[in-house]
């Protein structure tokens, strides 16, 4: 097909209709309105369905009954709709429906405002809903990989019969870069014969529910869960590394924020200092992998996020007090500049604290 | 001598017993929705959404496939449903807590969008599973656990009368309330129900039957009083009859 | 005499709504408990049953099975 000059927030919407996902719920909020309103388009045009629904706790409903039926099916919407969603999604995973909910993250906390940010991290990744769950949460950093992350998101959710979050933030739904809509890979998925379409020709009455009344079925139930998110854990961590072979700090960037700070640490190694950068594409499971790989041989870590430090949690999770965690950020919908960044790397590395302290 | 079967148990129910109180209604509106599925031969196409509240555990009840919705949403899980299979019967069974409070908004714009789904609506003034508080048509003056005074207007506001309210609305095809105080009435809320039935079978649009039903136990009164309550208290305030005909059906 | 009405005992709630709507009076609350500790609804007198069923579309919980005997047709 070649490339294909598109909105982020257009490309979510393609790949999810060439990843066959022909229904979809939405409600309109800025910034990822372009992908509901696209999908309004496309969707009529492989036979498919997009609904506007009443609000986003009616589309997640909406997603929920459908998701029942065996199809794939998704919704899209930024932060404050998203935190509507959360009792949904929370049944989604309880009653093990997968489905695929995008989150365009925007400016909080409250109404906050459009502009670009990371700031619904613990929401995706600590489960922004009730009871132990966790769900696996992509995030792509340019418009290519969104078209890989939203096809693999389908696959996942079908796999482990799970809801899997899809989060970028409004500088990635809003930007365009040209993409290519290669072939799709084709997995093995298993068969939904848990679907309730009516007994007609196929067997026993079927009943989806996450409601558990007695205590040890629930946790029996639970249990089952736990196991399902370890396997997901297993097999479904997504990260990339960058120059950290040699580093003596490593950045710790997701989404759009990774490749600004590529940029800081390019700038770094011209001035001497081995930088290198860890790159979370699968926020949950959260790669534990590159930190204890590099944690004893890095002085330290900077994490960096459109956020007042959230991922920088699950850094020094992993890191484990084996080497210094820092961090930077801008909240409120400020981008961090490639310089700020900069600045930050010279604070940490430059004036190192290493160095004073070994200094007398 | 041979016997003839005058009655027996539908079909359209499995054998669970039910964990109702002893006299409420909500056992004799399964029993009508289980025959109305089964006379029409459909149990097999039908997918039920059960809401939250005391008939939470319906989808025990309702012999064929049945989805468990969150409070207030069974409207919208019946229309992800019924979208993606529209030629399969989708109904959702609710209570007033579940459909007139909560889920308001989901009811009011299935009925808009005129999606083809049939709405078992429950009305017995009250919050039942969680113990008796007051419900958006708890009557005026009706004591509940959150109106122990009463119901008091300047207070809490007036009853919602859903029938009127959903049948303004033009995707609405078919509403009509009836009750389930007494066995000719029970006779005419099945009918109601089967009319709804045929309603989405017909493809007209959206179709809701509401039922005025006991609850003994947050009520206060027994079994039989409170098939009495409903026609002396809640009849005047929630009037019997078809709101909403599109099609004119008999 | 074959039985007009038939109650499954076990899940009967002893609400007493059949006892109440039976136009010939024939139903009452056994003096013994189910399995759930109510009294089951019950008949000893099936003579007087007419079979209308009122009692069977009272009950909430499908208790009561009605049936009717079929009048055979005196050859002469």
């Amino acid at each position: 097909m070649g490339k294909v000059l598109m909105k982020g927030n257009e490309v979510i919407a393609e790949a999810a209709v060439q990843a066959g996902c022909k229904y979809f719920f939405g409600y309109p909020i800025t910034p990822q309105s372009e992908l509901v309103a696209y999908m309004a388009r496309r969707l009529p045009e492989v036979g498919g369905l997009f609904l506007q629904a009443e609000s986003e706790i009616a589309a997640i409903n909406m997603v929920y009954g459908a998701a029942g039926t065996g199809v794939r099916v998704m919704t899209s919407s930024s932060s404050p709709g998203f935190s509507l969603k959360q009792e949904g999604i929370s049944y989604l995973v309880g009653s093990e429906l997968p489905a695929v909910v995008v989150n365009i993250v925007r400016g909080g906390p409250g109404l906050g405002n459009i502009q670009p940010a990371q700031s619904d991290y613990f929401q995706v990744t600590k489960g922004g809903g009730h009871g132990d769950y966790n769900i696996p949460v992509l995030a792509p950093a340019s418009l290519q990989e969104i078209v890989e992350l939203t096809n693999e998101a389908f696959d996942i959710a079908d796999r482990y019969r799970t809801p899997v979050i899809l989060m970028g933030d409004g500088m990635l739904g809003q930007m365009m870069e040209p993409v290519e809509f290669g072939e799709r890979t084709h997995s093995e998925l298993p068969e939904k014969n848990w679907a309730t379409t009516g007994t007609r020709g196929d067997g026993p009455r079927r009943i989806i529910t996450s409601l558990e009344l007695n205590a040890q079925s629930l946790e029996t139930r639970n249990a089952a869960l736990q196991k399902k998110f370890a396997r997901i854990k297993e097999n479904e961590v997504r990260y990339e590394t960058y120059q950290t072979d040699d580093a003596d700090y490593i950045m710790v960037a997701f989404g759009t924020v990774a490749r600004i700070t590529m940029n800081a640490i390019s700038k770094a190694r011209q001035e001497g200092i081995k930088v290198g950068l860890i790159r979370p594409i699968s926020l949950w499971p959260f790669p534990e992998k590159p930190f204890l790989e590099t944690r004893d041989v890095v002085k330290g870590y900077i994490s960096v996020e459109m956020s007042a430090g959230q991922m920088v949690e699950d850094v020094r999770l992993a890191v484990n007090g084996h080497a210094e965690v820092d961090f930077y950020g801008r909240t409120g919908g400020v981008v961090p500049t490639q310089e700020e960044i900069y600045q930050k790397i010279l604070s940490v590395a430059g004036g190192s604290r290493y160095e004073h302290e070994n200094s007398f | 001598m041979s016997m003839k079967t005058v009655f027996k148990k539908t079909t359209g129910l499995t054998d669970n017993p039910t964990h109702y109180c002893p006299g409420c209604t909500h056992g004799i509106i399964h029993r009508l929705v289980g025959e109305v599925l089964e006379e029409m031969d459909i149990l097999e196409e039908t997918i039920g959404v059960a809401s939250v509240g005391c008939s939470v555990l319906s989808y025990e009840y309702f012999n064929c496939d049945m989805t468990q919705a969150a409070h207030g949403r069974a409207p919208a899980v019946a229309t992800g449903v019924k979208r993606v299979l529209p030629d399969r019967f989708v109904f959702t069974y609710q209570g007033d807590g579940d459909l007139a409070s909560i889920g308001i908004s989901e009811v009011i714009h299935a009925a808009a969008r005129g999606e083809k789904i049939t709405v078992i609506f429950v009305n017995n003034a009250i919050y039942g599973m969680t113990g008796g508080q007051m419900a958006p048509t708890t009557l005026i003056g009706q004591k509940t656990a959150t109106t122990p005074f009463g119901r008091d207007e300047s207070i809490q506001g007036l009853p919602i009368k859903v029938c009127e309210m959903l049948s303004t609305l033009d995707g609405a095809a078919y509403i009509e309330r009836v009750s389930a105080h007494d066995v000719q009435h029970i006779q005419k809320a099945k009918r109601a129900i089967r009319r709804a039935f045929e309603t989405q079978k017909k493809g007209l649009g959206f179709s809701m039957v509401e039922i005025l039903s006991t609850c003994p136990t947050n009520w206060g009164l027994d079994p039989y009083e409170s098939l009495e309550w409903i026609k002396d208290n809640m009849i005047p305030a929630y009037p019997l009859g078809v709101y909403k005909n599109k099609e004119g059906a008999e | 005499m074959d039985k007009r009405i038939v109650f499954n005992e076990d899940i009967c709630k002893s609400c007493g709504l059949c006892v109440q709507v039976c136009p010939t009076n024939v139903i009452f609350l056994a003096d013994y408990l189910n399995g759930k500790g109510y009294r089951p609804a019950a008949v000893t007198d099936q003579g007087n049953c007419i079979s209308c069923a009122k009692c069977a579309q009272i009950c909430p919980d499908c208790v009561i099975s009605v049936y009717r005997p079929v009048k055979v047709l005196q050859t002469v």
